[in-house]
């Protein structure tokens, strides 16, 4: 995913001057070399000081320009949480906070670098938008949207890595800010996910289709402002609505599905499944901790079918 | 948003004339509200006077070139005077001060008219004001004048990481057309900074240390602050540590913590009315 935001940020750099990165000495490898070398003035590497990045975005946001802050996840937005609220949200200007790593998905790296609670966070904050791509290719058009949108306030733009598989098909939906956006279309069951986890959800609806059901399996890669219209028409035409989100129980799509579901009176089955509200002091691949907070493809089947 | 700007020319007696007159309207403000921030409006006055009077080059339309963000935005009373006087603010604005029916706050607002950045929270102004002067670099053609950002910042506030963060950065970066001034006036809410936090001092070798150039002298004298500004080297980021005295101008209230953020009583309000004097020093 950062790769394809690396490619994808250098073509758009070229058209649009107005077009910065602010690293804070993390970078996104490969093309962003190419965007470093022709555009060394709109490259700014911070060093190790988070809260200046998002202060130096919100300047040159101040003045006319489109600005990207990109750092791991917990440090794009937790510690420069202040400033991304008074400097960006507060002033509603259209900077772009990457936060690369969302969820547990630094696997071998610890509680320290896991955002497993940053939905809840950033959505908290008025004026602020949240886009988490499950893919590359849609990581790309979450992008090129970003970065073309006509004004807009800020954007928390949450990634996985690298080496995430493309889910996205050729008969796959456009991505559309703010809709959900269908990877499958089927009418008794519906996979409900966004991030990289949508690759466990696939493999969900998988279990469902071999065993005969029609499945929908369904990015809601816009967290905020959600597409309560989409996931209303979701809950009324499916049997059953399987929510694999991976983030913290509250404040994430799993509660907010349920929210809607109460107000619209839906009679689908619902079921839930999150990070637990627990630091888990386990080292590992990402699946590793996924399962040790309860999260894996199989169990999820076993619950449910 | 681009400020609005009276002249280039720096004349001493005409901007202690401006300073009292403002020191007024602000005293006139704070009966209309049971609290406002005069000490450190009073503190910072010949300062930022001096920037949107004489720093700051006009462009077309009474607008400026250059650009103010008041990073300690508690001082905004200071910042609202002017603008009010150079007809940026429409004077009932300021009448509607903390009112319902007004825009204004006790700190500074993005969208208010003259205000470049919202600022209250400390520690935020200089790294925004980094960001507004890579953006005017980035943005300028060579040859043309390349715009400056000012900014001033409470001694205060220098004991926020994220202002040395940006301190440390703007040299790193390069940048030549930021100018901070540091509102120095020893004081904060428990006290004085020499003596809560002695090591806090000395500023200026620290600043020097971080790449800045740096200039220390007394705040209240506009026109050496102008000198010292318009006479920088300019290869590095500029930085004034301007000594300045908390409330300065009304006697009693100078260097007592309790004016931070308190409006005088009308006996209070008629003392000091007629206690100001034009401050030169």
């Amino acid at each position: 995913m950062r790769n394809m935001f690396a490619e994808v940020l250098y073509d758009l750099a070229r058209q649009d001057e107005r077009i910065h990165i602010v690293v804070a000495d993390i970078s996104p490898a490969g093309s962003m070399a190419k965007f470093r070398e022709e555009f060394p003035h709109r490259f700014i590497n911070v060093g190790v000081a988070e809260q200046s990045m998002i202060g130096i975005c919100a300047g040159l946001a101040l003045k006319g320009m489109r600005p990207f802050a990109y750092t791991i996840a917990t440090f794009s937005l937790y510690r420069p949480f202040e400033m991304v609220r008074d400097d960006l949200c507060y002033q509603n200007l259209p900077v772009t906070v990457v936060g690369i790593g969302g969820g547990v998905i630094y696997s071998t790296l610890g509680g320290t670098h896991y955002a497993q609670e940053d939905i809840a966070v950033a959505g908290a904050i008025p004026n602020m938008s949240i886009i988490a791509p499950c893919d590359p290719a849609e990581a790309k058009m979450a992008t090129q949207y970003v970065a073309k949108r006509p004004g807009g306030g800020p954007i928390y733009l949450r990634f996985g890595k690298a080496g995430e598989p493309n889910l996205t098909q050729k008969d796959s939906e456009p991505f559309v800010f703010g809709k959900l956006r269908y990877l499958r279309r089927g009418s008794d069951v519906c996979v409900l996910s966004y991030g990289v986890i949508m690759k466990m959800a696939a493999e969900i609806a998988d279990g469902f289709a071999a065993s005969g059901k029609s499945v929908s399996l369904i990015s809601c890669h816009t967290l905020k402002p959600l597409d309560r219209e989409g996931i209303s028409e979701v809950l009324r035409r499916h049997k059953q609505v399987i929510v694999v989100e991976e983030h913290a129980p509250q404040g994430g799509l799993a509660p907010q599905t349920k929210q809607i579901a109460w107000d619209i009176g839906a009679n689908c089955r619902i079921d839930c499944f999150t990070l637990k509200d627990e630091f888990v002091h386990c080292y590992g691949s990402h699946e590793d901790i996924l399962a040790a907070h309860g999260l894996s493809a199989k169990r999820i089947l076993q619950a449910t079918m | 948003m681009d400020q609005a700007i009276l002249s280039n020319d720096f004349d001493a007696s005409l901007a202690r004339q401006r300073c009292m007159k403002y020191r007024r309207r602000i005293l006139d403000v704070s009966q209309r509200v049971s609290a406002l921030h005069i000490a450190p409006a009073f503190s910072c006055l010949e300062i930022v006077d001096c920037i949107y009077h004489a720093l700051m080059r006009p462009a077309e339309a009474g607008r400026s070139i250059d650009s103010f963000l008041m990073s300690k935005g508690h001082g905004c009373m200071a910042q609202y005077a002017i603008l009010e006087d150079v007809g940026v603010l429409a004077r009932g604005e300021l009448d509607r001060y903390c009112t319902a029916s007004g825009l204004l706050g006790a700190h500074p607002d993005y969208g208010s008219p003259g205000i470049e950045a919202a600022t209250g929270a400390l520690g935020h102004g200089l790294a925004m004001a980094l960001g507004m002067a890579i953006a005017e670099r980035n943005r300028t053609k060579k040859g043309a004048l390349l715009p400056v950002i000012y900014t001033v910042l409470s001694d205060g506030e220098m004991q926020e990481g994220s202002t040395w963060e940006a301190l440390m950065l703007a040299s790193s970066l390069g940048v030549s057309n930021l100018v901070a001034v540091i509102d120095n006036n020893d004081f904060q809410s428990l006290g004085r900074t020499s003596e809560t936090h002695p090591t806090f001092y000395p500023l200026d070798e620290k600043l020097a240390a971080f790449g800045w150039e740096v200039v220390e002298m007394g705040g209240h004298d506009a026109e050496a602050l102008y000198n010292a500004v318009t006479m920088r080297e300019g290869r590095k980021p500029f930085v004034v540590v301007a000594k300045t005295v908390k409330g300065r101008g009304v006697q009693f209230m100078e260097n007592v913590p309790i004016w931070h953020y308190r409006s005088p009583n009308p006996e209070e309000y008629r003392l000091a009315i007629a206690n100001l004097a034009e401050v030169s020093s």
